[in-house]
């Protein structure tokens, strides 16, 4: 048994290596960065010249908690109707929630924008409706709407999968101690499906908060939000430095906000879907 | 009740299609208008591929996702192998977590982050243009990884350990073990840790966005210089044509999978059959 136990710690080596190399050094990099002025002396100044970033942090976490609250709202419903049809409606209507995944998010954020975009089908409708010219593109309610469209089946699929899985005698359990329907809605199946809506609101609020191709497409290139920004430091500028400081920042947002939200979870366990 | 249900849920994937639809619609239309439709035609088509430049990057996708799914796949195998087997529990745990963490981390600090290690490596050995298919093969690899484990590492953990203890106690080295004992009962998770490696890769526009160069563009990448400052009607047929993949591979694989589906339960019927017998 003994050259069996090396042949294990053998087999975990490239693996190790490779996330030292390729997961952890980068990350030390971006500290590195942060932290450093253009000589690589030590300086504090990236981090403190981040306060004038500080609309550019509110503005993205109030756009992404906006877009996140709306998602649930929208998919908490859809996935408890989806739950409830039969079988075979579910097995269509799972491939039909399947397909914008498997769609590009630049494809579907420029069909969205093609639907949207002054000239386009939606504001030749409004026009002949109303007289008044809309123009659509580039306001906050585009990049909103546009994080909504983008992310809603990534809310929906989670919670739609622990709905089925819900062990069904909860809810025979719950009429027969008599719930009505909306009671065993709050009391029963909202409880139990909390793990799939905390790993719903984290697939949304992530992406939602670091995007930066929604805002430059639907924003009309006006926006800046976090992922903006950081974009425009790595793809333009001539230093890394402040978009590292950036980027750390929003690292440690997203942390803070996964704990607060996995606190309120009962469940201590991560979910991942 | 039951109708209302029907209709929200008519109305959400109507909104869901609508613009895909528009997309698909107008990738046929004659003029470049966005709200006339003015008639049938080709022509955008023609366009995509006149340049080939379409066709280069749809080859760059491609060599890029084999490649870095099968570097992954083997890689993530031999992980989940090491992580199911180790004594220590600290250090499954560890293992995972940090195999995780581009799987945590929005897209864009994992591509930033790799941009500050090849450009930061680069200076140290004071070279230049070192973005390029390499780079973006290891970011690849790396953000495929997670993924394979997570679909490999419960395959093992399934597994009756008994079988490995005794192909070992009737002789076969740890590597035969592996191969003929190990590795056929772990294949379902393999092949599907392949498979999404492969379409994650295909897929991701934001961490190649920042390692990769000018020289060497992926789809997506190509569709995103396309589309930096202008609508472009010829990238509405590009995406109708992926679209038009896409729901072509989805539906197979469900078909596949269904038929699959019903040939196990068939197959579980006739073993209870025949124990019931």
């Amino acid at each position: 048994m003994k050259k069996r136990s090396v042949f294990e710690r053998m087999a975990a080596a490239p693996h190790l290596l490779w996330s030292a190399i390729f997961i952890i050094a980068p990350l030390l990099f971006v500290v590195y960065f942060a932290f450093t002025d253009r000589n690589g002396s030590f300086t504090l100044e990236n981090i403190l010249s981040l306060s004038s970033y500080s609309h550019t942090f509110v503005m993205s976490l109030g756009f992404s908690l906006i877009a996140t609250t709306v998602c649930f709202l929208i998919g908490y419903p859809l996935a408890y109707c989806m739950a409830r049809m039969s079988e075979r409606a579910r097995n269509i209507l799972m491939v039909l929630l399947m397909l914008p995944m498997w769609i590009s998010l630049l494809i579907r954020t420029y069909s969205l924008m093609a639907l949207l975009d002054n000239g386009g089908l939606v504001s030749a409708f409004l026009t002949s409706l109303g007289g008044k010219k809309l123009t659509f593109i580039g306001t906050d309610a585009a990049v909103i709407l546009g994080m909504i469209y983008d992310f809603l089946p990534y809310m929906v699929l989670p919670i739609y999968t622990t709905m089925t899985k819900l062990d069904k005698r909860y809810l025979e359990a719950a009429s027969d101690l008599g719930c009505n329907n909306r009671q065993t809605l709050f009391h029963v199946i909202l409880p139990l499906s909390m793990p799939g809506v905390i790993s719903g609101v984290t697939m949304v609020f992530v992406p939602s908060i670091s995007t930066f191709y929604i805002s430059q497409k639907l924003g009309g290139g006006s926006f800046d939000l976090i992922g903006d920004t950081i974009e425009r430091q790595f793809k333009n500028a001539v230093t890394y430095h402040t978009g590292a400081a950036i980027s750390l920042v929003m690292m440690i947002l997203i942390l803070i906000s996964l704990a607060v939200m996995n606190k309120f979870s009962d469940s201590g366990e991560d979910i991942i879907v | 009740m039951k109708f209302l249900s029907k209709f929200y849920i008519g109305l959400i994937f109507l909104i869901l299609y609508a613009p895909i639809l528009v997309v698909i619609l107008f990738s046929f239309n004659e003029s470049g208008s966005l709200s006339h439709f003015s008639g049938f035609s080709l022509y955008w088509y023609k366009e995509l591929f006149r340049d080939g430049e379409a066709l280069e990057a749809l080859k760059n996708s491609l060599i890029l996702a084999v490649a870095s799914s099968l570097i992954a796949t083997l890689i993530g195998t031999l992980a989940a192998f090491s992580i199911a087997r180790a004594k220590s529990k600290r250090y499954q745990r560890l293992a995972e977590g940090v195999s995780n963490i581009p799987m945590m981390n929005p897209d864009i600090v994992t591509g930033v982050s790799m941009m500050l290690l090849f450009v930061g490596v680069a200076g140290i050995l004071k070279l230049e243009n070192t973005l390029g298919f390499w780079t973006m093969l290891l970011a690849h690899t790396t953000f495929n990884l997670p993924y394979v484990i997570l679909s490999v590492l419960p395959k093992f953990r399934q597994m009756d350990k008994n079988l490995t203890e005794a192909a070992l106690d009737l002789g076969c080295t740890p590597a035969q073990t592996f191969f003929r004992v190990e590795l056929p009962s772990i294949l379902p998770g393999v092949v599907s840790g392949l498979m999404m490696s492969f379409t994650l890769s295909l897929d991701d526009f934001v961490i190649s966005h920042f390692v990769s160069s000018p020289d060497f563009k992926t789809l997506p990448l190509y569709i995103y210089n396309q589309t930096a400052h202008e609508v472009k009607f010829s990238m509405y047929a590009l995406c109708t044509l992926i679209i038009v993949v896409i729901l072509a591979l989805l539906i197979a694989v469900n078909v596949a999978g269904s038929a699959g589906d019903s040939r196990m339960r068939k197959k579980v019927k006739k073993a209870q059959g025949v124990s019931v017998r």
